[in-house]
């Protein structure tokens, strides 16, 4: 089974909420798509399910137009940021609510819906109320409620985003087990979030969205490595990848008037020229042998410590592998690490990455 | 700005009746004038009404609050001069950025060259004086959110800055910025700042000081590197630190070694004193080395699972039917199976009833 997006756009006032978007699918695998706020993720997804109408674009499911299939027929199932259920109702009939509008055999119902609780740790829940749960419950029924109709295509709208960080760690290492599985039953899973570490946790292949365009569609180890634009290397990176201009001068990369490095292997294939360059924090460290940087501030993070350090104009992130304290002000000596170099041309498109490609 | 101190604080909901509960059992705490802090903890910890009763919104039904030595417990929220910022932002919509920052100054009546003067500060602190003609809706959600702090900055001798969960609707990479802008603030104003959030990386990176709650009860209370290297409970090893501590079941050998799963640990715990059967080790996945021979100190494990994070690969290996979660490097190469891990006696906590020892 595949799901075959063509040039789907859709124009809200002078607003693209979705842009030439296309793509394709396949069954038993895992999709995340990653943007930001209002980047078109939502809309892309409501699309899909048929909620909204885009102004022009085709959608087929091996081959048969699926913009053409009314929703209640589309087996599609969504879980959205909000936890939404039936308030109404108990547990049990919150997952049984989509069997029953199908008219499915009562027995049939009772193992289904204990089948899906048991998936999502709620055995032993069915009989109370939808206000007597946590958020954390809350948004498991209502994943529940989605596996249990069985449909081919499963979307998740940040499903995580609005639960407690550590409820979330916990939920996305549950679910990832449960996605894994729903994939392996040839469905099409599309996740969407705003975090570069959910999407690369999650590992299956990554969509980045930037105002309502797709920009790069890889997996995850290739969207790390290497990156199409600047705007998805800062995307799916947190901390953002830090980008500055930069010049290559015969074998040398001038950065600014004082911080010049030897060209390495990887970027001696650019011509002489103008450039912006990306490193991730982690590919700047404090060494004696470095250049004087000013720091602006210093982050603790777990057994880390993020630097913000500026050196005339430039303005960028570095990483510590232990914690320690900094005042600000402070002069410290820091490393680029040449090796861990990007570079982005006048168009900032990926020309060289320290991973070989620009695939 | 104050110093405030909080003397015998607990807050019940229910104060008359018979079975009275606690939101918020007893307990001193002092904000030191121009610190920054974290009160961090689970949803339905209190560190929402913990806020509330020093912004005045919740009376506590027990105790007295202090600023700067003068009880403030019967002031109104007004009479407090609490600057304070919401999950999202509240920010006047059809008013420009510049009449927002103005407002709180426009209503207590101040002229308007020290308006001026007082906005043109705070904007340029903020780095908003490019936008101060602009529409506050038409601004990012970041932006907002400076907005409603700056509207607590133009006020003169605010008593500290109450902030709850400032960043929620901050995506992660304007998260960065915005928490850099409100230490810089910390520092030019040396205003105190009071932050609750459930989002422990939050906590640990705005911080210098947290307050970990669970229950109605406060935890623990230190800097970032005491709560991830000396956390005092399980709950706080657990609660602190992505991945979790990694917790396992043990005994105790000897004064300074433990034993789990098959292995032996020395620690630099003095173990003489321990009476409960209830041990617990406690080690950071960042702190477990992967090598490749036995020798002291090392358990031989089966790797699982290894999980791309980007700058590193999260490692998930079994040994005697325990999951370990080790947290290394991206570059470092992972064995396909068998491995050794090196667990470092001075990293290893170790827990009695739950309680570091």
């Amino acid at each position: 089974m595949s799901l075959k997006v063509s040039n789907l756009s859709m124009k809200f006032k002078d607003e693209f909420h979705l842009n030439d978007v296309s793509f394709e699918m396949s069954k038993g695998k895992i999709y995340t798509i990653i943007g930001r706020t209002l980047s078109g993720k939502t809309t892309l997804l409501k699309t899909i399910a048929g909620l909204t109408n885009p102004d022009s674009g085709e959608m087929s499911l091996d081959g048969v137009d699926f913009g053409a299939v009314p929703v209640w027929k589309r087996q599609v199932a969504m879980v959205y940021q909000q936890f939404i259920n039936y308030p109404h109702l108990s547990v049990f009939e919150n997952v049984a609510f989509p069997l029953k509008q199908r008219k499915m055999p009562r027995p049939e119902i009772d193992t289904r819906v204990r089948q899906a609780l048991e998936q999502v740790g709620l055995q032993g829940f069915e009989t109370r109320k939808i206000q007597a749960l946590s958020g954390g419950q809350q948004q498991r029924v209502a994943l529940a409620r989605s596996l249990v109709k069985e449909a081919n295509i499963l979307l998740l709208d940040e499903p995580l985003v609005n639960l407690d960080y550590k409820l979330r760690e916990q939920l996305r290492e549950e679910f990832k087990n449960i996605f894994s599985a729903k994939a392996s039953e040839n469905a099409i899973l599309i996740y969407s979030t705003t975090d570069p570490v959910e999407a690369m946790q999650l590992g299956g292949e990554i969509i980045v969205m930037d105002e309502g365009r797709i920009l790069q569609q890889a997996s995850a180890q290739e969207i790390y490595e290497n990156p199409k634009t600047t705007k998805v290397a800062q995307i799916t990176n947190d901390p953002a990848m830090n980008l500055f201009e930069g010049e290559v001068v015969d074998s040398t990369l001038v950065l600014t008037s004082s911080i010049h490095l030897d060209l390495p292997p990887h970027l001696a294939a650019l011509t002489c020229g103008k450039y912006t360059f990306g490193i991730r924090a982690s590919g700047i460290t404090l060494d004696s042998d470095g250049f004087e940087f000013q720091i602006e501030l210093a982050e603790i993070s777990g057994s880390e410590t993020f630097l913000h350090l500026q050196h005339a104009q430039m303005h960028v992130v570095g990483l510590l592998d232990s914690v320690q304290n900094f005042d600000i002000g402070q002069t410290v000596t820091a490393g680029i690490d040449s090796k861990s170099l990007y570079a982005f041309d006048k168009s900032e498109n990926l020309v060289a990455s320290p991973y070989g490609g620009t695939k | 700005m104050a110093e405030i101190t909080l003397q015998d604080i607990a807050h019940s909901y229910n104060p008359e009746a018979a079975d009275k509960t606690y939101a918020l059992n007893r307990f001193d705490m002092k904000w030191v004038d121009g610190g920054r802090y974290a009160i961090l903890g689970p949803s339905g910890c209190g560190k929402t009404t913990m806020l509330n009763i020093m912004s005045g919104i919740v009376r506590p039904s027990e105790g007295r609050l202090l600023f700067d030595g003068v009880d403030v417990t019967d002031h109104t929220t007004a009479k407090r001069n609490i600057a304070q910022v919401f999950q999202f932002p509240v920010i006047y919509g059809t008013m420009t950025v510049q009449d927002n920052l103005a407002f709180p100054l426009v209503c207590r009546g101040y002229d308007k060259a020290f308006i001026k003067a007082k906005v043109a500060e705070v904007s340029e602190a903020l780095n908003l004086e490019g936008l101060l003609t602009q529409s506050a809706n038409k601004l990012t959600a970041d932006q907002k959110q400076l907005i409603s702090l700056g509207r607590g900055l133009v006020r003169d001798n605010v008593a500290a800055v109450l902030m709850d969960e400032p960043l929620t609707v901050i995506d992660p990479d304007l998260k960065f910025r915005l928490r850099r802008k409100l230490k810089e603030i910390n520092q030019k104003y040396r205003s105190t700042l009071i932050y609750v959030t459930h989002d422990q990386n939050e906590a640990m990176t705005f911080a210098e000081n947290i307050i970990v709650m669970d229950n109605g009860s406060i935890v623990q209370a230190g800097t970032p590197s005491e709560l991830f290297d000396r956390p005092k409970t399980t709950f706080v090893g657990y609660f602190i630190g992505a991945p979790a501590m990694n917790l396992f079941a043990c005994s105790a050998v000897n004064n300074t070694t433990i034993s789990f799963g098959g292995a032996e640990i020395v620690t630099d715990t003095n173990l003489e004193a321990v009476a409960s059967k209830n041990l617990k080790l406690g080690i950071r996945s960042e702190y477990i080395k992967l090598v490749t021979a036995a020798s002291e100190n090392t358990v031989s494990a089966k790797v699982q699972r290894v999980e791309d994070l980007g700058s590193h690969k999260l490692v998930t290996a079994d040994f005697e039917s325990q999951s370990i979660k080790i947290k290394v490097k991206r570059e470092q190469e992972v064995p396909a199976e068998n491995v050794f891990l090196k667990i470092p006696a001075q990293h290893c906590c170790v827990y009695e009833n739950e309680h570091l020892i």
